[in-house]
């Protein structure tokens, strides 16, 4: 992966294919500790004791299609390079939740990437899920709530329309890091 | 904090009211773009962002643009699936934006399939 925004895609993705109706995505940025983390939410059918723990060996995946599953272990080395790490708490029935800490100036730190696409892509290939994402990440903090926005719509729209997915794009400014 | 504001919202409601909009039901060719983390690493999401804009220069509202998951074939990654209603899906793969442009002029807008990217015609469905 060559940015956090592809991680945080792929993650999310996790959630979407475990069943989640809400996937809830934060970055916040601590800038006294260095440190800029990443959470992603779900309400997805989540794991027992016994899978969580095996949850960030690549040579475990639920899936049929193949034999290996790669999306958490590389995030957890991506972290764990900057000097950060990846915690995973997760309850049968209720969801998943991913942290990922990276100390946020250390030279390997990957750069956060099209937070926009990541979003967007998420929306347009799940019409049915409602997507949070907040950050508060400079120069100015972001909000979008599929779930406020659904409402605003009430159904003349849906909320995969182009027009919808560009106003969204719109929130984010190219952030150079 | 920067939020969608309820004008914008209303302003495109408005614009485009009388627009029939069959993106949630009915549709004459869905475009599934192979979201695992073996696509994504490979470009998936730019192919997505490609398909977004040329689906919005179209103006067509019978096209549904989705996403999945890994379909096994991780080495041809990354890949789409079009599905004509009506007629067998066509897999492409090992995609770039430049190509997904010319399969949805020519497949999913012309309705010819592009034997050149195509992995196998008719080997499977999505639904």
């Amino acid at each position: 992966m060559q940015d956090l925004s592809l991680h945080i895609l792929d993650i999310a993705e996790n959630g979407i294919r475990a069943g989640a109706t809400l996937v809830e995505i934060a970055i916040t940025e601590d800038i006294d500790r260095d440190l800029l983390r990443i959470t992603i939410r779900d309400n997805g059918r989540g794991m027992n004791g016994e899978m969580l723990q095996k949850a960030t060996d690549p040579f475990v995946t639920t899936r049929t299609t193949r034999r290996v599953g790669m999306g958490l272990p590389l995030l957890k080395q991506a972290a764990e390079e900057t000097g950060g790490d990846l915690r995973i708490a997760s309850e049968l029935g209720k969801g998943t939740e991913v942290i990922a800490t990276f100390k946020e100036s250390h030279i390997d730190r990957r750069p956060l990437g099209d937070m926009a696409a990541t979003l967007t892509t998420l929306i347009m290939g799940n019409p049915n899920l409602d997507v949070v994402y907040t950050s508060n990440l400079r120069p100015e903090p972001i909000e979008v709530d599929t779930r406020s926005i659904r409402q605003e719509l009430d159904g003349t729209i849906e909320i995969n329309d182009p027009a919808v997915i560009r106003l969204i794009q719109g929130l984010f400014i190219k952030r150079q890091d | 904090m920067a939020k969608l504001k309820v004008e914008d919202l209303k302003r495109i409601k408005e614009s485009l009211k009388g627009t029939v909009n069959l993106r949630q039901g009915d549709y004459r060719v869905k475009v599934t773009v192979h979201m695992g983390t073996c696509g994504i690493a490979a470009g998936a999401r730019g192919l997505m962002t490609a398909l977004l804009d040329k689906l919005e220069k179209s103006g067509a509202t019978d096209i549904i643009l989705t996403s999945s998951g890994c379909a096994g074939l991780c080495n041809h990654e990354p890949m789409i699936t079009v599905e004509e209603k009506d007629s067998a899906p066509v897999k492409y793969v090992k995609l770039d934006p430049d190509k997904v442009a010319r399969i949805f002029d020519e497949h999913v807008l012309g309705g010819h399939p592009i034997a050149d990217y195509a992995l196998s015609i008719g080997s499977e469905t999505t639904y």
